[in-house]
């Protein structure tokens, strides 16, 4: 190569997000990650690991894209790209759904609310740009595709997520929204912060109970200041939203799922509603439908390892002298006290409590193929008694 | 006694032939919680900039090279039962390993305290 190659290379520099300044304030270690600068730390991934786990942490996902889509059948014209119920999803209802290539290969996995006059789709920051481009092409030019890039995202997770919430007064900003602290898993609506708007959801990614809340840019610092305020809270960075998740045996686009995994084989069927599994008619339909005729060959599961040594992505699982399966994200489990894994495995050695052994660095760790979550997830359901 | 520092984040702590190695509170910092610490088996021998070591931390293993040429003599236990050691007392309690030298010149090309100090300043 020669030495001006490098010139005609797509490098974008680090961006800031609209909590940039909040967060070194504050001493957030800055890292950068989907090209832009967060916070992976602030005292220590442990500390506010457990302190999200026991009270409310404020995570920072700007990162994220915000897309909305509306326009004539947006519904259904979305319908023909996702494998999910977007036209039975109804209003202020949110849904886990994937975004498929045209062999069924997952592009991203992303949520999907019924916000009304348009739906507010939630994609991986590493990924939006490529998925704006595939929902682009597939949508047809009638329906209207907007990056909200001028809202910040922020995560408000754990037990006590709802108490700090709720305390800001908000008040609802649609015809039969409940108050926040009435929203159940997946369900979303509008409020009014003063005369701010928010975009609220209960959901996230930690396994925990709390909201999802996308806030105008210019309102983001306010509204961190006014929820870390509250004595329940406090800001949490990307160390520990990544061991919450694994803890709560959720995948993470570009390492536990790639466009080469089967959607079923991941465990993501439930992203497949039932009327989709009869009716198909979406990008990859005739792959995810023969997959789930099939037994499938490699699966994703849950690991634990004896002793405290983690087992990272990339390393090999093995049964007895054979390879079988690979290691997609491994750790430290904070609240568990002990290394936990996720990774894909040949069917035969999947099922819950095979002995196997994971190498790292030429030692075979003694593992066993676990049941997942590995913490319990603690979501505040429609319909459950509390 | 007299102690040395790598550009690396280690510091060497020299008694007659004996050096105990450790990471440096900046190297520590760096890293976060320490989960685990891979030690060297005693009568191992490195040459300088063998790896000697590895650090768990939640979210990376990093490897820990041989500041300088020895024989392993003590490894420290310690940190089997409490690898967040390295992260409560870096300098002292949470030291490594210790090595018998075996070319003590090779501390001549190391940084003293001052200019360790300097050298972090500039990072």
């Amino acid at each position: 190569m020669s030495d001006d190659a490098s010139i005609g290379l797509d490098v974008q520099p680090t961006e800031a997000l609209p909590l940039d300044a909040w967060h070194r304030a504050r001493g957030g270690r800055m890292v950068e990650f989907a090209g832009y600068w967060l916070p992976i730390q602030y005292d220590g991934i442990i500390a506010e690991h457990l302190w999200t786990r026991e009270s409310a942490g404020l995570f920072d996902v700007s990162h994220m894209g915000q897309l909305q889509v509306s326009g004539p059948n947006a519904a259904a014209e979305l319908e023909k790209i996702l494998p999910g119920d977007v036209i039975g999803l109804k209003a202020g209802k949110v849904r886990y759904s994937l975004l498929l290539d045209e062999n069924g290969g997952i592009l991203d996995d992303l949520m999907v609310t019924n916000a009304g006059d348009h739906l507010f789709l939630i994609v991986n920051g590493a990924c939006k740009w490529d998925d704006i481009a595939h929902l682009r092409e597939f949508l047809p030019d009638e329906i209207h595709l907007h990056y909200q890039d001028e809202h910040a995202l922020l995560a408000l997770q754990g037990p006590k997520a709802v108490d700090a919430l709720a305390r800001l007064g908000l008040v609802p900003a649609a015809e039969g929204a409940p108050a926040v602290e009435g929203l159940r898993f997946m369900e979303a609506a509008p409020y009014l912060w003063g005369e701010r708007p928010l975009g609220i959801s209960r959901s996230g990614y930690t396994g925990e109970d709390g909201f999802e809340i996308s806030v105008h840019a210019d309102d983001a610092e306010a509204l961190a200041d006014a929820l870390t305020a509250q004595p329940e809270v406090k800001p949490i960075g990307l160390g520990a939203r990544d061991s919450l998740r694994l803890e709560a045996g959720l995948p993470l686009y570009g390492h536990d799922l790639h466009p080469g995994v089967s959607v079923i084989a991941a465990g993501l069927g439930f992203a497949v509603s039932k009327r989709r599994r009869t009716e198909g008619g979406f990008l990859g339909d005739a792959r995810v439908m023969a997959e789930l005729l099939g037994a499938p060959a490699q699966v994703r599961v849950g690991l634990t390892l004896d002793g405290r040594l983690p087992a990272r992505e990339g390393a090999a699982i093995h049964a007895g002298e054979t390879q079988v399966g690979t290691v997609t994200s491994g750790g430290f489990a904070p609240s568990i006290g002990a290394p936990i894994a996720m990774g894909w495995v040949d069917a035969a050695h999947a099922a819950t409590g095979t002995p196997l052994t994971i190498e790292v660095r030429g030692k075979h760790l003694t593992a066993k193929v676990a049941a997942m979550p590995f913490v319990p997830h603690r979501y505040v359901r429609r319909g459950a008694t509390t | 006694m007299s102690r040395y520092f790598t550009d690396e984040h280690e510091w060497i702590d020299v008694s007659g032939d004996i050096a105990t190695v450790g990471i440096t509170d900046y190297a520590q910092e760096q890293l976060g919680d320490i989960v685990f610490v891979e030690l060297p088996a005693e009568g191992k021998v490195f040459a300088k900039g063998d790896d000697a070591a590895v650090v768990e931390s939640v979210k990376a293993a990093s490897d820990v090279y041989a500041p300088i040429s020895g024989e392993v003599v003590e490894a420290n236990g310690a940190l089997e039962d409490e690898p967040a050691l390295v992260n409560s007392d870096a300098e002292e309690d949470g030291w490594f390993f210790k090595l018998r030298l075996t070319d003590t010149s090779e501390l001549d090309e190391l940084m003293d305290e001052a200019a360790y100090k300097e050298f972090v300043a500039n990072l």
